[in-house]
Order: C-alpha cells, then sequence, then structure tokens
C-alpha cells in the first residue's frame, strides 16, 4: 500500500484562514467570548499596577484613598499586589479565562466533529486535523486577547484617572503595564489553544464514523 | 483464481456495544470482489450494508475478521497508509453526503485532491469538470444549504471520482435523486467500472441498478443471503426474485 504524503504546513494555513473568514460570525462570537475574559484578567492586573504605583508615591492620603477603595494595605507593606485579596482576584478573573476560553473553544470545535469525520474519510491525516484547529484557534487567541488586553488596559487606566486624576498616570510603571498585558495575551492564547487541541485531538483519533456519528 | 480479488472480506463481525445490550449487526460475512466488477448490496434496511460498508472503506473496525484490499489486511496499516486508502484508492458516496456545510460544492470536491497533494489550479480545473459530469454546471459556487438533496448527492459523487479512485463505495447513490438523474449517475458508475477497471461497491433499494450489476449481494439480519451472478438474475423488468416481502 502506497503513503501519504504529509503536506505542507502551507496548506493547514490555508484552510484555517478559509474557515475562520467563511465562518466569520461564529468565529466572532467564540473570538468575543476571548476578548472579554482576557480584558477582565488584564483589567485586573493593570488596576493592579496603578494601585502599586500610586502606593509607591507615598502619600498619605492616596493610601487613604487606596484603603477606602478596598485595597489591603497592611502597615509597613511595601507592596499591594502580593496580599492576599489582591491575588484573590487575580486568580479569580484566571479562572473567568480557564472557564470562558477553554468552553468557547471546547464548544466551536465539537460542533465541528461531523467535518472532521468527513474530512478523515477523505484522506486527511490526523496530524493535519489537529493542525488546522490549532492554527484556528492560535490565530483567534492571538487576536483576540490582544484585543482583550487593551481594551482591559485602557479601561483601568481610565477608572484610575477617574479616581485620582493625572496622577494616577504621570506615576504609572509602564513596564508592570506592558507586563501585565503580555500575560493576558500569553495566557489568553495558551487557553485558547489548550480549549481547542483537547476536542480537535480527541476527534481526529477516532474512526471516522464514530466522529461522523456524534451528535451536532 | 483467474481475476485478482481487489477486496476480500474474510470472517467480518460487528458488535455495537450500547453498555446494556450488544448488538450484533454483522454476523460472519465473507465476500470476495474482482477488479472492475460491479457489485451491488441489496437487503433490508437495517440488514447492515452500510455497517459493512464502512468496514469495506476502512472507515470503522470490525470487532472480528479480517478486511483485504488489494490482498492487504487494511487492520495493518499505518496511519498513512490508511489515509492514501481513504484519499486515492476508494471514493465514497455516504448515504447522507456528508458535504462540507461551509464549503462551496466546488470546494467540496476539490477536498480529496487538496489531502492528496494536488495543486490548487489543476484541481479546481478537474473540479469543475467533475461538476459539469454530474450535471451540476454553474453551481459550483452553491453551499450545500443551497442545493436540493439531489444535487447534493451529484456533489458527492463528484467528490468520489476526484481522485480517480480505483473501487467506489456507494451507499444508496440513487436514493435521493429522481428517476431521469438516478439512471444518469447509474449509467456513468457503469461506464467507470467498464472503461476504467474501476471497481463498484453499491448499496440500493433501486431495482434498476440490478440491471448494470455483475454481481448482486443480498444480505439479511448481518448474513449474506445468497450472492448472484449476472447470468443466475433474471433480468427481465420486475423479475427480479425479492427477498423482503
Ligand atoms: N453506531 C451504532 N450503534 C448502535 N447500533 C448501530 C450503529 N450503527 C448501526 N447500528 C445498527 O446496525 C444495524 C444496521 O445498520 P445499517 O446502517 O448498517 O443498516 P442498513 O442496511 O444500511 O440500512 P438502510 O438500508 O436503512 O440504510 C441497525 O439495526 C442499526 O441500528
Ligand atoms: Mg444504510
Amino acid at each position: 500500500m502506497k503513503r501519504l504524503a504529509k503536506l505542507p504546513l502551507k496548506i493547514s494555513l490555508s484552510i484555517a484562514l478559509k474557515n475562520i473568514s467563511v465562518r466569520f460570525f461564529r468565529s466572532m462570537i467564540t473570538t468575543l467570548s476571548l476578548v472579554l475574559a482576557v480584558a477582565f484578567l488584564a483589567f485586573t492586573l493593570v488596576s493592579n499596577d496603578v494601585a502599586q504605583s500610586l502606593f509607591a508615591v507615598g502619600d498619605i492620603n492616596i493610601t487613604g484613598k487606596l484603603s477606602t477603595l478596598g485595597y489591603d494595605i497592611s502597615p509597613g507593606a511595601e507592596s499591594i499586589s502580593a496580599s492576599a485579596k489582591q491575588r484573590w482576584i487575580v486568580v479569580l478573573s484566571l479562572l473567568v479565562c480557564v472557564v470562558g476560553i477553554v468552553n468557547a473553544q471546547i464548544m466551536s470545535v465539537s460542533e465541528r466533529f461531523r467535518e472532521i469525520g468527513t474530512m478523515k474519510c477523505l484522506g486527511a491525516l490526523d496530524g493535519l486535523v489537529v493542525k488546522i484547529f490549532i492554527i484556528e484557534a492560535g490565530i483567534q487567541g492571538m487576536t483576540g486577547s490582544l484585543f482583550g488586553s487593551l481594551l482591559g488596559m485602557i479601561s483601568a487606566l481610565l477608572m484610575g484617572m477617574l479616581r485620582f486624576g493625572m496622577l494616577s498616570i504621570s506615576s504609572i510603571s509602564w513596564v508592570a503595564v506592558l507586563n501585565s498585558m503580555a500575560t493576558g495575551i500569553l495566557i489568553g492564547t495558551m487557553l485558547s489553544l489548550l480549549g481547542a487541541l483537547y476536542p480537535a485531538y480527541m476527534a481526529a483519533r477516532m474512526q471516522p464514523v464514530d466522529a461522523m456519528r456524534v451528535e451536532q | 483464481m483467474a481475476t485478482k480479488d481487489v477486496v476480500r472480506v474474510a470472517e467480518v463481525t460487528k458488535d455495537f456495544d450500547l453498555g446494556k445490550i450488544v448488538v450484533h449487526v454483522l454476523k460472519g460475512i465473507n465476500l470476495e470482489i474482482q477488479t472492475g466488477h460491479y457489485i451491488s448490496i441489496m437487503g433490508p434496511s437495517g440488514s447492515g450494508k452500510s455497517t459493512l460498508f464502512n468496514m469495506i472503506g476502512g472507515l470503522d473496525k470490525p470487532t472480528s475478521g479480517k478486511v483485504f484490499i488489494d490482498e492487504v489486511d487494511i487492520a495493518q496499516l499505518d496511519a498513512y497508509e490508511l489515509a492514501w486508502l481513504r484519499c486515492r484508492k476508494i471514493g465514497y458516496i455516504f448515504q447522507t453526503f456528508n458535504l462540507i456545510p461551509v464549503m462551496t460544492a466546488l470546494e467540496n470536491v476539490t477536498l480529496p485532491m487538496t489531502f492528496a497533494g494536488i495543486p490548487n489550479d489543476t484541481a479546481n480545473e478537474k473540479g469543475m469538470d467533475l461538476l459539469n459530469l454530474v450535471g451540476l454546471d454553474g453551481r459550483h459556487a452553491h453551499k450545500p444549504s443551497e442545493l436540493s438533496g439531489g444535487q447534493q448527492q451529484r456533489v458527492a459523487v463528484a467528490r468520489a471520482l476526484a481522485n480517480d479512485p480505483a473501487i467506489i463505495l456507494a451507499d444508496e447513490p440513487t436514493g435521493n435523486l429522481d428517476l431521469n438523474t438516478g439512471e444518469d449517475i447509474i449509467t456513468l458508475l457503469k461506464k467507470l467500472s467498464k472503461e476504467r477497471k474501476v471497481t463498484v461497491i453499491s448499496a440500493t433499494h433501486d431495482y434498476k441498478m440490478l440491471n448494470v450489476s455483475d454481481k448482486v449481494v443480498w444480505i439479511r439480519d448481518g448474513r449474506i443471503d445468497k450472492i448472484q451472478n449476472r447470468d443466475e438474475l433474471n433480468i427481465q423488468t420486475g423479475g427480479v426474485e425479492k427477498t423482503t416481502g
């Protein structure tokens, strides 16, 4: 029996891009939940950065205001974000990301099991199927997280300005902000890949008829 | 053996484990099919025709027994060989069409060629020819949802022919077609089997199909009831013996 050659990455890329564009509306919904989840995470992280920078200014009034806003400031503490409460908020927004993004991807890949089964019947290798879905999820994950991060960052900065005026901007550490945004993008993309990888891998490994029979 | 067996099915059984009960769908099928033959598989609904198809086509694994394609046990194939088999050797026509809903008719037809590594331009050109062949000129840009059942089935036929397969497995290829188109498809399949030595294996309820068959395999309740050669078939219209009541 002869063997089918592996296709170059270019082919999976072009199939993935075509899929994203023809499913534009459906992709938008998946991407949108990704944007929102990452925006929430980035908002939390950047808000922490803002508070941290303000706290570092060392003004009693500002520290007091931070305290009334709910930031845990223990006497003699050097940093805000290390407090248990702040960590808990970050963990919570991470949880929102995991559930939101992974769920969106699992749903959008699962509704395509039949398609995966059909592709396998027509001679697609498991690897090709997985690659197509990974590329799609990667592109969605990256663009979604980028927008989400920007959205979260902008709203956190605006919120800071509203509460503390220009000081919140002038005192801010941009390195910390960029760091927070990068964290959001990284986590959003990774979770998006993870959420797509699992169902795509499962479907690709099934017997084609079993994948085609899965109820949509 | 004078002619080579392109497909050999040996003692194939298939059970479906439904948790509480196990359904025995195929109960020991033995079948030899020679290159270039046109085989019809007849049998009542639920007798296991589609299940047998999936086994022959390497789309599912038998519970026991073996399927040989060109005398190679397909259970022994690695992923790349199996993909080659599905892509280049066998063309499938499914009872439920199984077109990809977001792709146009042309894209559906060219997909197997893409998987085979054929460049886009060549694939598009051939795809258009195939769509013309099945009478779908001018419909290449339509999505399956914009086509009638019969038209979708014709797209499926065109797709099955994409990589010039040696075997065509067709599950009720005329099931959704009007009389004329049904006859066209049968004539086309017969022509392929005659001129290009393509082996056609087709499940059907369509008695027109029997006229062109070299062999008719009657399946009943997961077993082969009988196999009739062309000369044993009584081909006057309506003269074909029925197994079901
Ligand atoms: N995945 C499955 N799980 C459980 N039972 C199944 C499964 N697939 C098929 N069956 C059972 O196997 C039997 C044979 O099904 P099959 O689809 O092969 O029939 P068929 O001969 O093709 O019928 P038809 O002419 O209606 O297409 C049926 O009783 C069906 O319920
Ligand atoms: Mg059937």
